[in-house]
């Protein structure tokens, strides 16, 4: 192997790994929370990429910009979508919200379908690169990169030094006896959801600006995203962020290995049943 | 029942995983029926001797109808809707001269019809079975792309209706023994060739070649015969390497190709990967000599990408700038059918408003032999019009056709030419397209990448 190819490989694999970190954050979070499964944190990816094409062809404004109003406007869909999908049956067996969120995924790819096509797409968005030797660095990575630490040291912040991430958590430890503290554990959910919902939006705006996309294009995240959340430990926002860095190396070494390219996948989840099998919690998640 | 959360994360990454499948593979809901614009005419199913009766041979009008499924949506998107235009164009040329004229006066009134295949297989499969047993269609066109062209060209073969496919290359196909499928365009195999040569001629000391492609028949085909044409030519090919249909990050795959450190890069797939695979192989700055990418260069708007578009060769088809007359046909020896290419070109610009490609050259020359092959049978009976493409051997503005008549290959494209574009920068700083192979056709020199 290469010392030029493996420099590369190891940065453009750190690079795509915090994005695919920022993408599993969602999901980790809404099922660290509730215990649900998002069917439909995919296709909410793909609605953020829409989402922000849309902000920049139609108002012209810019895609950076363009992703705080798409993730405002996540917070606000995720909570109506608690409300439709989730909050009638959260209480149900999983396999109950299970169906839900998968019901919530065909509706967004059925309209996505109509509404867009499944023509790819693509926002032009260029901030120059960076050469070191081997190693080129892209303006848009690095910018998607420095969003995706950002949004987890948010996220983090928001857990353990706010009155309302206080709550969050302790309704994910217990929520019987956080109703009993006077926390109203609808709206927490709720909000929960809503921030989940955010996330999956956010990082869809992101990849936007880096690769071209269909409506479709969110079932390779979705997927990404249930291997990096059992790496990083269910539930575990920096877990979600290390495991998509753990993945994103792996992609890039995997792929620079003498093995053809399309053995990336079967090693990406043969990892995936490894730790299911040796450390269900995940590689950074609680014993 | 209460499940642990790594067995309702293993069910849910289960599910998202057959869901994924499903969505790429399943049809939509509804195929949306295109509206023709051929005058309403009498129909008429068969050319039938019956139809043809002194007692009906005052001059009459009768519509035939065209079938063919069009990419309005999915990846193939783009060339597809070019291929359509060519054809639209065609029946409007021959709309306008009064339809296709038999000997007994009769006028042929050409419609299509036509359905969304959304890019999917099993969606032309069942659309293709429905334009022959419901719509009743008298002949086919095929879709666009080899994948999409393989599953209607069984179907159409099934049911012994004569297809034209276009925007289809793969050899393959045609090497099924299928008795009723035509190939407009020269098959696969010829693709890199030409960018082999021209990569020999450019630069002598180039030894490497890396060849990568998108896994799907047609661009198979092309690496597997430029693979053994490279080593004879006394490259050494550093790596054959296919990455998946759909593909967006090709960062690590452009490591992997950096390791090898090759002279050239040949290959690619479509029009979105190649698209952005030539993007990102800019944005990450690969220092190699020369760079041929199948069907993505060769269409206007991939000028799109910018400075990233520069000294991209492509192979085509067809070009605005290539040569084929009549006098040139004449010098062939064969005869010449249909419209110019100034014509062609011009025509095109003014209907639709842009530069045609070669996928619109293609649609516009399926037409363009059907309509030969009716009029010299002077029927549209099946078992004539076969008769005649089998013997078909012309040139017309989009070249040289002819189809081979061996029995395991029977179809396939035998007489059309390649050319190679190349993006290049004028004085004004404007890119541009220019033929730079073969030498014959060339209209500029072939630049290395600097």
């Amino acid at each position: 192997m290469n010392i030029d190819a493996l420099s590369a490989s190891i940065v453009d694999g750190l690079m795509i790994g915090f994005i695919y970190g920022l993408a599993a954050m969602g999901l980790t979070l809404i099922f660290g929370v509730m215990r649900v499964v998002n069917l439909a944190h995919g296709p909410v990816i793909a609605v953020g990429m829409f989402a922000v094409l849309l902000l920049a062809q139609n108002l012209g404004l810019n895609p950076y910009l363009g992703l705080v109003i798409v993730m405002l406007l996540g917070l606000a869909t995720g909570i109506g979508m608690y409300f439709i999908a989730v909050h009638r049956v959260i209480d149900a067996p999983e396999l109950t919200t299970l169906l839900a969120t998968f019901s919530v995924n065909l509706m967004i790819i059925g309209i996505g379908t109509v509404l867009f096509s499944t023509s790819p797409r693509a926002l032009d968005v260029s901030l120059g690169s960076v050469r070191t030797g081997a190693v080129t660095i892209l303006g848009t990575k690095l910018v998607a990169d420095l969003i995706a630490v950002i949004a987890t040291v948010g996220l983090y912040y928001f857990l353990y030094r706010t009155r309302a991430g206080k709550s969050v958590r302790a309704v994910a430890n217990n929520r019987a006896a956080a109703e009993l503290m006077g926390i109203n554990s609808t709206w927490i959910l709720a909000l929960s959801f809503g921030i989940g919902i955010a996330l999956a939006m956010g990082s869809g705006s992101l990849l936007a600006t880096l690769f071209s996309f269909t409506i479709l294009s969110g079932t390779v995240y979705e997927v990404k995203s249930f291997v990096i959340v059992v790496l990083g430990g269910l539930g575990n926002p920096v877990g979600a962020l290390l495991g998509g860095i753990v993945i994103g190396l792996l992609e890039g070494l995997a792929t620079i290995s003498p093995l053809p390219v399309g053995w990336v996948p079967v090693i990406e989840f043969g990892v995936f049943v490894i730790i299911l099998l040796v450390r269900p919690t995940g590689l950074f998640g609680a014993r | 029942m209460r499940l642990l959360p790594s067995r309702l994360l293993l069910l849910g990454i289960s599910l998202a995983t057959l869901f994924g499948a499903i969505a790429c593979a399943q049809p939509s809901a509804q195929p949306a029926p295109t509206p023709t614009v051929a005058p309403k005419v009498a129909t008429s199913k068969a050319d039938t001797p019956a139809a043809r009766t002194p007692a009906a041979s005052a001059p009459t009008a009768r519509k035939i109808v065209i079938g063919f499924t069009a990419s309005n949506t999915g990846a193939q998107n783009l060339p597809s809707k070019k291929q359509t235009e060519g054809l639209q164009l065609w029946l409007d040329t021959v709309t306008k001269a009064g339809g296709i004229k038999l000997k007994d006066g009769t006028a042929l009134m050409p419609e299509m019809k036509s359905y969304d295949d959304e890019s999917k297989t099993d969606r032309v499969q069942a659309l293709y079975t429905k334009l022959i047993n419901e719509d009743k269609v008298d002949f086919l066109i095929s879709p666009y792309s080899s994948g999409l062209a393989r599953a209607a060209a069984v179907v159409s073969e099934q049911n012994g209706k004569i297809m034209i496919t276009t925007g289809a290359a793969d050899d393959s196909t045609m090497e099924q023994g299928f008795k009723n499928i035509y190939q407009l365009y020269a098959p696969g195999s010829r693709y890199l060739v030409g960018a082999i040569d021209l990569l020999k001629d450019l630069d002598p000391s180039a030894r490497k070649i890396a060849l990568i492609y998108e896994k799907e028949p047609f661009s198979t085909s092309v690496v597997q015969a430029a693979q053994p044409y490279a080593r004879s030519k006394g490259y050494d090919v550093v790596l054959f390497e296919g990455y998946d249909p759909g593909t967006t990050d090709f960062a690590p795959f452009i490591n992997k190709i950096n390791a090898t450190a090759p002279d050239a890069i040949m290959g690619g797939g479509h029009f979105p990967d190649g698209t952005t695979l030539a993007k990102q192989l800019y944005e990450k700055k690969v220092s190699v000599r020369l760079v041929a990418l199948l069907v993505a260069p060769p269409e206007p708007t991939f000028s799109e990408i910018g400075d990233a578009a520069e000294y991209i060769v492509g192979p085509s088809q067809w070009e605005p700038g290539v040569t084929y007359s009549p006098d040139a046909a004449k010098a062939a020896n064969l005869p010449w059918y249909g419209i110019s290419v100034k014509d062609f070109v011009s025509g095109y610009q003014a209907r639709f408003n842009s530069t045609p490609s070669y996928h619109s050259a293609g649609g516009y020359a399926a037409g363009l032999i059907l309509q030969k092959a009716i009029e010299d049978s002077d029927s549209t009976e099946p078992a004539k019009v076969k008769a005649t493409l089998d013997r078909l051997n012309l040139m017309t503005f989009y070249g040289n056709v002819q189809f081979s008549i061996e029995a395991k290959t029977h179809g396939k494209q035998v007489a059309h030419d390649m050319v190679y574009i190349q993006w290049q920068k004028d004085s004004a700083n404007k890119l541009g397209t220019k033929i730079v192979w073969p030498p014959a056709a060339k209209s500029a020199g072939a630049q290395l990448r600097k």
